[in-house]
């Protein structure tokens, strides 16, 4: 199972934090600082694992964004970058070649798309198709009941 | 009517998208501050508003605020109030909001359990799916215990959407609440009948799961072997479906988790792993291996024919596959397949022994070697001859021998004494890698070990080899003399050096026993100093070391340089001669031990070093080297530059080209005060970028005399080998008037001529 997953900059900002197992709020900073650090000192023709306490993280850089995810032991870490691979593929089919500017502006639908691909750190659909259609619907919803008139100003803006 | 009212008197809040742009423009962290906290202020405010109008914009803007790292607890009681809304957004929002802000840990639970039960029963699909995500990623006991019930009837739901999540629900609760189980067998047996994977790839999820937590459970599924091998068999025999597909495999995620859930139920099981030994060859030939999520499932396949009771022909299909691993361009695919190997070559040596030169072979990737020392040393174990144990012993120590475990040093040393007969071949080979190696401290220390043992052999160059090595009794001696005047080797080996000359005082026949006598207080003295040293020139490499450490290492050195200058009776015109410390006149050979370091002073990169074995060659490059001749040569051909002026403080770079090398130019820096009081405590610090090789030499001393009345020297030398413009960053320290200043710079006026 996954336990969370992190996505960083190139120069270490967090753009997105998903953690499947309660940590205080104190420690999650931890983890993330200590993990940000290591990956980002980690050398471009080093492999994309490396054990960390009781865990193994994978990370994979895609442009300026490092998408770095924690899983135990006893799991597949090839197949995390498989999972780690689709989520961008859904991101780029959602936002149109995403970017890292995509993410930072609407962090929230990087954060809808990722609940859609995993629940409680499992991957939960395996068909691209099957989560677009979830999240385009989820999106509609949530654009018939914005009123779009001039002197409205609702929604998230 | 009241609503316009209000939005025409107060003024909307800020967009999320303005705010994060507004965040982003913000030119330093103080000024970043300042706008979360304007609108943590003003998004306070407007919780306390009973109007839910923007209630979610402000939470949206909160979770952005929170991912930056600033508090925001403060919303937590706001996310449950929008997720009780009618509006989708507002759930959605609300939602996302508990997720990242509240865990386990937090009381509000009742609250969200409340909002969950409700929403868990809405007719809209989507509202019910947010409500499982939500419970999927807080999952409390307590939760855990309220919503078991719901969940259950919704994993018989027939809308495959809900049921997928409704199953990791399910899988949730019971990681968190095992006594829970019971209740969802009976569920999820009937799951694996379904066609969608979505549904299919979640119950292989919580069947697995529930093996792990229950025996019964174990025992309960192993019943359905056959169904997960028919499933398994219908995946790949399966044409191609560009629904779930990844690069020509079909659907890698289910095959995976089959596989491993396989492997649970084969665990200790002879019926449950016959009956999967077809399907698990059939897997393990027909996957395709030119992307890497073929080999994700080779991978997983590999584990569970290694984890079940598997045919002999199996294992070693599997051991194979590894080695084909082992053989790949991919790096990630190596350090899977070292860490297998690893795991697996106490079950099955025999098998892994046959690619034993594959698994030597890929030492060279340092980032695998690490594993490689593992495997070789549990594996090595089993060799069969004991030359080809050496070998590769030795072939380990001279890739990886910083990796390796402490221990190894003695157990190979052991290993290496009770093969008698293969003495000569040992230390011949050893003494022809050691050489090329000098920074694998492991390869030292048993080279060393055995040419103090064994040198003997080296003075004969017979050992029944085709190439044997042959070595005088002076080659051999100075080779010892490297190891001890190397910088970059910690003191046990060098230890283990001088116990090596010591023993061949005795078993070499001429001369050089004497003069090795005569050398080893010296060498014994710039052992011990060299640990100070190299802790400096750690911290330099890292870049600028931020306590002052460095600067007082250096300082204690060049305070002993001076002294052997007092010795010797030469003027020192940097410094106004201090009392010489304790150590006094009366041992010689120890300071000239010093003297070694002074010259090579801190970065060992960037300036060739020289050997200290020759007395007399070290005062030269202690003359050569040092910042004091530097200054006496003059000659530069560069106007004195301001680098830093500021507070009194005044520090001047004089530029000169070094004449034996055009790559390196040495920075002559002067400070001076020109305030009343004395500058104390005074550290200059300089980095440059990563292209260029930085030497920092210790400074002429730490305290800027007022006034103008003097000044503190120091030299710098930069190495361009890629002709670069030079910019510098320094950064100043000092004391004044018992107060520490500290302040940086960026130097990039260097003269455009200095690299052409």
């Amino acid at each position: 199972m996954m336990q969370f997953m992190l996505l960083f900059s190139r120069q270490g900002k967090l753009r997105l934090q998903k953690w499947y197992e309660a940590h205080p709020d104190k420690l999650k900073k931890k983890i993330t600082r200590e993990l940000v650090a290591l990956v980002l000192s980690r050398k471009p023709k080093m492999c994309s694992f490396l054990e960390w306490k009781d865990l193994k993280i994978v990370y994979k850089r895609y442009a300026s964004l490092y998408f770095c995810c924690a899983i135990e032991n006893d799991d597949n870490e090839l197949l995390a970058l498989e999972i780690i691979h689709r989520y961008v593929e859904l991101l780029d089919k959602y936002f149109g070649s995403v970017c890292e500017l995509d993410i930072i502006f609407n962090f929230e639908k990087a954060y809808f798309m990722l609940d859609e691909l995993l629940l409680g750190g499992e991957v939960q659909e395996t068909s691209k198709k099957n989560v677009l259609k979830a999240i385009a619907a989820q999106d509609l919803l949530q654009e018939e009941e914005t009123p779009q008139g001039f002197f409205e100003d609702h929604g998230l803006g | 009517m009241s609503t316009i009212i209000r939005s025409l008197t107060t003024p909307t809040p800020k967009r999320l998208r303005d705010l994060i742009r507004e965040i982003r423009s913000a030119r330093t962290a103080a000024d970043e501050r300042a706008v979360v906290q304007k609108e943590c202020a003003a998004i306070r405010d407007s919780f306390r508003d009973p109007d839910n109008t923007y209630r979610c914009r402000n939470v949206a803007k909160l979770l952005y605020i929170h991912m930056l790292g600033y508090p925001a607890h403060f919303g937590q009681l706001e996310c449950l109030k929008i997720v009780a809304s009618q509006k989708f957004t507002d759930k959605r929002i609300g939602y996302l909001g508990a997720m990242l802000l509240l865990d386990e840990k937090q009381e509000v639970h009742l609250l969200v359990t409340n909002s969950l039960k409700n929403d868990l029963g809405h007719q809209t699909q989507y509202i019910q799916s947010l409500a499982l995500c939500t419970l999927g990623s807080i999952c409390s006991t307590e939760m855990s215990r309220d919503l078991a019930g719901e969940i259950e009837k919704m994993i018989k739901s027939s809308n495959a959407y809900i049921k997928k999540k409704a199953i990791l629900c399910a899988f949730c609760i019971i990681r968190k609440v095992p006594d829970l189980l019971e209740m969802f067998i009976p569920s999820t047996r009937t799951l694996l009948n379904e066609k969608n994977h979505g549904v299919l790839l979640t119950a292989v999820c919580l069947i697995t799961e529930m093996c792990e937590k229950s025996p019964d459970a174990l025992t309960h599924f192993r019943k359905v072997v056959p169904q997960l091998v028919r499933i398994l068999k219908n995946l790949i025999m399966a044409g191609y479906s560009p629904e779930h597909d990844v690069s020509g495999v079909s659907d890698p995620f289910l095959q995976v988790k089959i596989l491993r859930l396989l492997r649970r139920l084969g665990k200790n099981d002879t019926e449950a792993s016959e009956t999967m030994n077809d399907i698990l060859a059939q897997v393990a030939t027909n996957t395709d291996t030119s992307k890497n999520v073929g080999h994700a499932i080779l991978y997983e396949i590999v584990l569970t024919i290694m984890g079940i009771k598997s045919e002999a022909g199996l294992r070693v299909l599997a051991v194979n596959i590894l080695g084909r691993f082992l053989l790949n361009n991919d790096k990630n695919i190596r350090y899977v397949a070292l860490n297998t190997l690893l795991k697996v070559v106490q079950a099955d040596y025999n098998a892994v022994q046959r690619h034993r030169t594959t698994i030597v072979d890929c030492l060279k990737d340092p980032d695998v070697s690490i594993k490689k020392c593992k495997v070789t040393s549990n594996f090595i174990s089993h060799s069969p001859t004991k030359r080809w144990h050496i070998d590769t012993v030795m072939k380990v120590l001279v890739t990886a021998g910083n990796y390796v475990r402490d221990d190894t040093v003695s157990i190979t040393i052991q290993l290496a004494a009770e093969m008698k007969e293969l003495h000569p071949y040992i230390v011949q080979q050893l003494f022809k890698n050691f050489k090329d190696h000098l920074d694998e401290q492991s390869l030292i220390q048993v080279s060393v070990w055995c040419i103090g043992e064994y040198g003997e052999h080296l003075l004969t160059g017979e050992c029944g080899e085709d190439e044997p090595v042959q070595a005088s009794e002076d080659e051999v001696v100075t080779e010892l003399e490297k190891v001890l005047s190397n910088h970059n080797l910690n003191e046990i080996t060098k230890e283990y050096a001088i116990t090596a000359l010591m023993k061949l005082s005795s078993r070499f026949r001429t001369s050089i026993g004497f003069s090795l006598l005569e050398q080893m207080p010296l060498i014994e003295t710039s052992r011990s100093k060299n640990i100070l040293h190299e802790n400096s020139s750690e911290n330099l490499l890292n870049g600028i070391s931020e306590e002052g450490d460095v600067q007082k290492e250096n300082k204690k050195n060049l305070q002993e340089s001076q002294n052997i200058l007092d010795i010797l009776d030469v003027g020192s015109p940097t410094q106004p001669a201090e009392p010489p410390p304790k150590s006094g006149v009366n041992d010689l050979l120890d300071i000239l031990g010093d003297v070694a370091n002074v010259t090579s002073s801190t970065a060992p990169v960037s300036i060739p070093n020289t050997q200290p074995v020759p007395m007399g060659n070290d005062l030269m490059d202690l003359l050569g080297g040092s910042p004091i001749n530097n200054q006496m040569n003059g000659g530069n051909g560069f106007p004195p530059m301001t680098a830093f002026n500021k507070n009194g403080l005044l520090v001047e770079f004089l530029i000169e080209k070094d004449i034996s090398d055009p790559d390196v130019t040495s920075i002559n820096i002067k400070a001076t005060n020109s305030t009343q009081s004395p500058m104390s405590e005074f550290v200059f610090q300089a980095a440059v970028p990563k292209s260029f090789h930085l030497q920092l030499n210790p400074p002429s001393g730490n305290s800027v005399p007022p006034a103008n009345s003097g000044s503190v020297t120091q030299l710098i030398k930069v190495k361009n080998p890629s002709k670069q413009t030079l910019r510098m960053r320094i950064k100043i320290s000092y004391s004044h008037n018992g107060q520490t200043v500290t302040d940086m710079g960026e130097v990039n006026s260097f003269p455009a001529t200095l690299w052409q």
